[in-house]
C-alpha cells in the first residue's frame, strides 16, 4: 500500500442512493442508527429512479376500489408462476403506506376531485398506477428523497465514492473498501451492517435503459461477499424502448406513458397490427404483457416485417392534437424539438433491456444468507418471479428500502464495532497495485473495448431469444473475459480518470453476466422474460427458483423450492 | 445497423487540470444527424481517448443533470446540445473548480468526501 486510507465509521452503510439506498437511510436513520450513504455519481442523481417518468404502482384505492391482495394477485399472474410470494406480499401491502408516507413529504403525486389520479398499466386488474405529472416521476421522487436525506445529522451522504469490495470477517460483513473518483485515494468504511442498494444490471446490454453506473455492481458485491442470488435468467425487455429518429434528452422508455394514457397503436414494418398472432391483444389498447410483445416485435422483424431501423411502428396519429397536449403538456414541445410531430408521424420502437426481475436472495427483513449484510431495491431477486408488473418498480424501491434499513438498524442497535483493519488489506493491496491510490500505473486503455464487447455479447447471445449453443458462446467468452481482465492493469483514478472505475466496474459486469449466463443455460423452458428457441414449452417441474452462488471463482447454478406464503 | 451515412464534425475539446495551461484536443467525430455532444464525448471516451475525463450518469436522458459544460461558450448539458456540420468547442464549466478536462466540482459541499471525514471525527 502506498498510503493510509481514508477511513469512516458508522453503524449502517447503504451503497446506491437511488430511491431504495434513499428510502434505507432514511429509516435506518429513524431507527436510531447512524448511516453513510455512498453513491459513485452523486446522491440521488443517478441510477434508475431518476429515469423513471412513469408510474408506481399501490393499491391506495383512491382511483376505485382496490385491496393489496387484488394487487397482489396481479403481481403473482405477471410473474408466471415464480414470484417468492413472501416478497410480493410485502411489496404489494406495504406499497400503500410509502405511497402515503411520500404524499406527506410533498411528492406530489398527480390529483384530480381531490385524490390522486391512478391509471391502469398493462397486467393491473384497476387503475392502480400514481404518477407526477408530466413524465416527472422519477425526479419527483428523487428530489422528495434527497430532501427527506438531508434532515438531521444522522445521515451522512458522498457522492463519488465507487465501492470494490466488501470486507468479511469470520463470515460476516463488517465494512467495504472503495476509492474517491476525484483523486483516486482508497476508502475504507466500518459498519456492522451493509445494504446494497447499487440497482440492477440493464448496462450490460447494448440497447438498455439504464444510467451508466447500472452495471452489477450489487449482484458482484453481494456474490464475493458469500450470499446468494436468484432468479438471474430473467432479464426485463421493455418493449416499446425508442428506436428511431434520434431523440436525446428523454428517457427511451417514454413512450410507456403515452400508451397508458392515449393507446397508440403497436404497427409491423406492413403497417399492420400483429400482437394477436403471439397469444395478447394490443388493438390500440396497451394491455399485452412486456414479455409477450417483446418477443413478437423480435419475431416480426425477423420475419422481414420490421421497420427501416429494425423495430415496430407506434403511431398516434389517429389521436387529435389537443389530446395529445392536454395529456403531455410541455413533452409534446420537447418532442418537436426533436424533430418528432405524432400527429404527422409513427415512431420506431423496439426492445430495450429494461429491469432485472432476479437478484440478491433476502427473506422478508432484506437480510442475505451472509450476517450483516442487506439488500434493497431492484437489487433483490424473487419478488417479481419471470415477469416484472409494469409500475412494481418503483414500490420495490421503497418497500424494500425502508425494510432494509428498518431491520438493519435493528440488528445492529448496541453492537460495538467488529471491524478490523487487517481484514481490508488484501483489496487495499489489490487498488494500489492495480493504480489506486495514485500509483504509477499507466491507464489500461485494452479493457474499453472489452465492456462494449460484453454488452453486444449479452445482446445477440442472452438476450431476448437463446440457444444452448448461444449461451454455451456467450459462457465461454466471459469467462476468458474475466481472466483477460484480471491480467490488465486498471490504471490511474486522480484527476477523475475513470479507468480505475471502468476496470472495477467491468469485473462486477463480467461476474454478474457469467451468473445470468449460467442460470440461463441451466434453465432449459420458456418462461416469461426467459425465452429458449431449443425449450420453447413452459415446464411445471421448473416451477422452481434458481440459486446462483459463488464456488471458488465459479458460478454455480441450482434449483431451491419457492418461496410460498 | 442503421442506414443512415454517417457525417464528419470537428469538435475540440479542453484538456487539463487546474494547474495546467488549458490546451485543445481536436476530434473528428463521426455522427448521425439528431446526435448529441454527449453521444460525441462517449466515443471519444470509448474509441479514441479513455482518458478523455467527462461526467454523466443517466445517458441523453436530461435527467441526471451531471453533464454541464460550455458548449460553444455556452453553458449546457452535453446530453441536449446537438452536434452540428460546424466545429464546436467543448469547455468545462468556468464559475466551478476545474478538476480535469471538462470535469469540475459539482457535488454539493455536504457531500465531500473530505467534508464527511471532517464532521464524522469522533
Amino acid at each position: 500500500m502506498l498510503s493510509e486510507p481514508i477511513h469512516l465509521d458508522t453503524d449502517v452503510l447503504v451503497v446506491g442512493a437511488g430511491a431504495a439506498g434513499m428510502y434505507a437511510a432514511i429509516a435506518a436513520a429513524r431507527n436510531g442508527a447512524d448511516v453513510i450513504l455512498v453513491d459513485k455519481n452523486l446522491v440521488g442523481r443517478g441510477g434508475a429512479t431518476i429515469m423513471a417518468q412513469m408510474t408506481v404502482a399501490a393499491a391506495v384505492g383512491e382511483q376505485s376500489p382496490d385491496t393489496w391482495e387484488d394487487h397482489y394477485a396481479d403481481t403473482l399472474t405477471a410473474g408466471r408462476g415464480l414470484c417468492n410470494e413472501q416478497l410480493a406480499a410485502i411489496l404489494c401491502e406495504e406499497a400503500v403506506e410509502r405511497i402515503w408516507e411520500m404524499d406527506g413529504w410533498k411528492v406530489g403525486w398527480a390529483r384530480e376531485d381531490g385524490h390522486m389520479k391512478q391509471v391502469t398499466a398493462p397486467g393491473h386488474s384497476v387503475p392502480r398506477c400514481v404518477y407526477v405529472d408530466f413524465l416527472n416521476t422519477g425526479p419527483a421522487v428523487a428530489r422528495c428523497l434527497r430532501g427527506e436525506v438531508a434532515q438531521g445529522d444522522k445521515i451522512a451522504r458522498i457522492s463519488g465514492v465507487g465501492i470494490i469490495d466488501l470486507v468479511v470477517q469470520d463470515g460476516a460483513v463488517t465494512g467495504a473498501v472503495g476509492y474517491n473518483q476525484e483523486d483516486g485515494a482508497p476508502v475504507t468504511i466500518a459498519a456492522n451492517a451493509v445494504i446494497l442498494a447499487g440497482g440492477g444490471l440493464t448496462g450490460i446490454y447494448r440497447r438498455n435503459s439504464a444510467s451508466a453506473n447500472m452495471g452489477g455492481d450489487s449482484y458482484a458485491l453481494a456474490l464475493r461477499a458469500g450470499a446468494e442470488l436468484v432468479d438471474m435468467e430473467f432479464v426485463q425487455f421493455f418493449p416499446i424502448g425508442h428506436l428511431a429518429p434520434r431523440l436525446v434528452g428523454m428517457d427511451p422508455i417514454m413512450w410507456d406513458p403515452f400508451r397508458y394514457k392515449l393507446g397508440g397503436r403497436l404497427l409491423n414494418g406492413q403497417m399492420e397490427e400483429f400482437i394477436h398472432n403471439y397469444g395478447a391483444e394490443d388493438s390500440g389498447k396497451y394491455t399485452a404483457p412486456r414479455d409477450i410483445t417483446s418477443f413478437a416485435i423480435v419475431q416480426e422483424a425477423a420475419a422481414g416485417r420490421g421497420t427501416p431501423h429494425g423495430g415496430a411502428w407506434l403511431s398516434f396519429e389517429h389521436v387529435p392534437e389537443n389530446d395529445l397536449r392536454d395529456a403531455f403538456g410541455p413533452v409534446i414541445d420537447k418532442l418537436l424539438n426533436n424533430g418528432i410531430d405524432l400527429t404527422k408521424q409513427a415512431i420506431e420502437v423496439s426492445p430495450i433491456a429494461h429491469y432485472h426481475m432476479g437478484g440478491i436472495r433476502v427473506d422478508g427483513a432484506m437480510a442475505t444468507g451472509v450476517p450483516g449484510l442487506y439488500a434493497a431495491g431492484e437489487a433483490v431477486g424473487g419478488a417479481n418471479g419471470a415477469n416484472r408488473l409494469s409500475g412494481n418498480a418503483l414500490p420495490e424501491a421503497f418497500v424494500f428500502g425502508e425494510r432494509a434499513g428498518r431491520f438493519a438498524a435493528k440488528a445492529v442497535a448496541g453492537k460495538t464495532r467488529a471491524w478490523d483493519g487487517a481484514a481490508a488489506n488484501d483489496a487495499l493491496d489489490q487498488l494500489a497495485a492495480r493504480g489506486g491510490n495514485g500509483g504509477d500505473v499507466e491507464p489500461g486503455p485494452e479493457f474499453h473495448g472489452m465492456a462494449k464487447e460484453l454488452r453486444e455479447l449479452m445482446w445477440d447471445q442472452v438476450g431476448l431469444i437463446r440457444t444452448t449453443e448461444s449461451l454455451e458462446t456467450a459462457l465461454a467468452r466471459i469467462q476468458s473475459m474475466r481472466s483477460e481482465l484480471e491480467a490488465l492493469p486498471a490504471g490511474a483514478a486522480a484527476g477523475f480518470d475513470m479507468s480505475l472505475r471502468g476496470w472495477y466496474d467491468l469485473r462486477s459486469s463480467l461476474l454478474t453476466a457469467e451468473a445470468v449466463t449460467v442460470a440461463a443455460l441451466n434453465r432449459t423452458e420458456s418462461r416469461g422474460a426467459h425465452w429458449r428457441e431449443d425449450y420453447q414449452q413452459t415446464d411445471p417441474a421448473l416451477e422452481q427458483t434458481q440459486v446462483v452462488g459463488l464456488s471458488g471463482d465459479k458460478v454455480e447454478a441450482a434449483y431451491a423450492p419457492l418461496e410460498r406464503r | 445497423m442503421s442506414g443512415i451515412e454517417k457525417q464528419i464534425m470537428t469538435l475540440r475539446v479542453q484538456r487539463g487540470g487546474p494547474d495546467d495551461t488549458p490546451r485543445f484536443d481536436e476530434f473528428q467525430v463521426p455522427y448521425e444527424p439528431g446526435a448529441s455532444v454527449l453521444d460525441a464525448l462517449v466515443w471519444i471516451r470509448q474509441d479514441v481517448d479513455p482518458t478523455l475525463a467527462i461526467r454523466y450518469a443517466c445517458v441523453n436522458a436530461n435527467a441526471c443533470k451531471e453533464c454541464m459544460v460550455r458548449v460553444n461558450d455556452k453553458v449546457d448539458y452535453a446530453c441536449t446540445a446537438r452536434l452540428t456540420s460546424e466545429p464546436m468547442t467543448v469547455e468545462p464549466l468556468s464559475n466551478k473548480r476545474l478538476i480535469r478536462d471538462l470535469v469540475t466540482d459539482i457535488v454539493p459541499p455536504k457531500e465531500q468526501l473530505s467534508a464527511v471525514v471532517e464532521t464524522r471525527k469522533k
